[in-house]
């Protein structure tokens, strides 16, 4: 069973329809590359997924839970959303860290928050506390800033800045770990730093959905590439076949940018 | 020049007085201003349409008129008017109703300074904090607030200073706070009379007070620059 289904999801913003009948399903472990210009609808779709935007009709599924579904009868209530939400997580462009946190502390946040649901949260406080900024300070290692935990937001480079936003991420162990375009934001150099991450991560079998516009790294890491054009999927499949071998003009056009430069 | 020494103990112990008064209102005043400002930035935030237009109506006739005129009125108005002097009379009467003008306008001037606060942090930490499974008020409460108090402190310390100042208005209804006090002097008070710099000396009280102030306001915006 397919980790991730997504049926007929539409989306339109007053009268710009920006997801027209987006279909596509993701195995688990596996790496999904989204490429495609600007305003093709790769970012609004990240954003459905991860229920900053609502679809105006479609379903998506999880280990076969509905999790949206506009015709079903579903709660809207926060704490329900919340809860559909931690399936996913997402990295954004412009890394969103906390600014008057730590590095360290930016991961442990909303775990710390969510801990104080658990009914033992009063009983076992400080043996909690350990455990979550254990498991952030080995996450954070793991993004190689071992040494960086310590240090605000303003004081880390874009690169150093995005593996901490990952840390983050990972850190509520989440089925489906979204990036929106990781390294949009930094120099050639620090972006070499933030794919070495994700390719690491997609050796130990993360299931990733992954936005971007590097067209090389696309290629290496991805078991399946979407190129989505003026909100449709435009052409699919196996990364080598969508981006050396695409059938469709459009998709020609938009890679041969890339192959040329 | 000996008589000012011979009228300096009188004078000082009176302004003094009305100093106190001053820093009543002015205290009572950021108490409740701080608080109801902020409800009142949520209100003209709200996507509840009714709610933020009168909000903003409320905030428009509060800071689009005198303070000098809203204090009139609110003293007045209940028992001219309406028949009813729910101030009672007195000097406690005067400072309660001082109190109410001063809030009340206050809070509008600290509810736009709220929304600009408030708005001015980027939606990427709100969105950062729900895709975490962050409550919208544990967002509020543990990213925004801070963000939006670092962001606010420059133009709070404008608006508190003001204050301290503008507390001399209450005059127009016989509060008697400080310039009152110096004033007194002039028609004649404690068997001094005629004598104008009693009120001229109160511009040391209002210099020593928003000195210390500024000093307080500027190690607060340091404090907060640990982050950016």
């Amino acid at each position: 069973m397919s980790i991730l289904e997504v049926e007929h999801i539409q989306k339109s913003f007053e009268r710009t329809e920006v997801l027209k009948d987006i279909s596509f399903s993701l195995e688990k472990g596996q790496v999904l590359s989204i490429i495609g210009s600007s305003g093709s609808g790769k970012t609004t779709l990240l954003r459905c997924l991860n229920f900053l935007e609502r679809p105006d009709s479609g379903i998506i599924r999880v280990n076969g839970e509905t999790l949206f579904d506009p015709d079903a009868p579903f709660s809207r209530s926060e704490a329900e959303i919340r809860k559909k939400r931690l399936h996913f997580g997402l990295v954004f462009q412009s890394f969103n860290l906390f600014p008057q946190y730590t590095a360290l502390q930016n991961v442990m946040l909303a775990k710390e928050l969510l801990a104080k649901e658990q009914p033992d949260y009063k009983t076992r406080k400080k043996e909690i506390h350990q455990e979550i900024e254990a498991q952030a300070a080995s996450l954070l290692k793991q993004m190689g800033l071992a040494d960086r935990m310590q240090n605000y937001p303003h004081q880390l480079s874009g690169g150093q800045c995005q593996r901490v936003a990952i840390a983050r991420a990972l850190a509520l162990q989440p089925d489906i770990l979204c990036f929106d375009e990781p390294t949009s934001a930094l120099d050639p150099e620090l972006t070499g730093e933030v794919l070495k991450v994700i390719k690491e991560l997609a050796d130990k079998k993360t299931t990733m959905i992954i936005v971007t516009h590097e067209m090389a790294f696309a290629r290496d890491v991805a078991d399946h590439v979407i190129f989505m054009d003026d909100g449709c999927i435009l052409e699919q499949g196996d990364p080598i076949q969508v981006m050396e071998h695409p059938k469709e003009e459009r998709t020609k056009q938009f890679l041969a940018r890339f192959t040329q430069g | 020049m000996e008589l000012i020494l011979e009228q300096l103990p009188i004078v000082i112990h009176a302004l003094n007085i009305g100093f106190l008064q001053t820093l009543k209102l002015f205290f009572v005043t950021l108490i409740g201003a701080f608080p109801l400002g902020l409800i009142i930035a949520f209100g003209s935030m709200s996507r509840f349409k009714p709610l933020s237009y009168l909000t903003k109506v409320i905030v428009w006739i509060v800071r689009g008129t005198p303070l000098m005129i809203q204090l009139l009125i609110i003293y007045y108005f209940p028992g001219l008017v309406l028949g009813n002097p729910i101030w009672g009379g007195g000097e406690t009467g005067r400072f309660l109703a001082a109190s109410v003008s001063f809030i009340l306008n206050y809070a509008c001037y600290f509810s736009e300074i709220y929304r600009g606060g408030i708005q001015g942090v980027p939606v990427g930490q709100t969105e950062a904090g729900l895709v975490l499974g962050m409550t919208k008020t544990q967002i509020f409460f543990k990213v925004t607030l801070l963000q939006m108090i670092k962001r606010i402190v420059p133009p709070m310390s404008n608006e508190i200073i003001t204050l301290v100042k503008d507390t001399s208005l209450a005059r127009i209804i016989a509060l008697q706070e400080i310039i009152w006090a110096g004033q007194a002097f002039m028609k004649g008070s404690q068997g001094i009379s005629g004598a104008i710099w009693p009120l001229f000396f109160t511009a040391v009280y209002y210099l020593i007070c928003n000195g210390i102030l500024t000093l307080l306001l500027g190690r607060l915006e340091k404090k907060l620059n640990y982050f950016r």
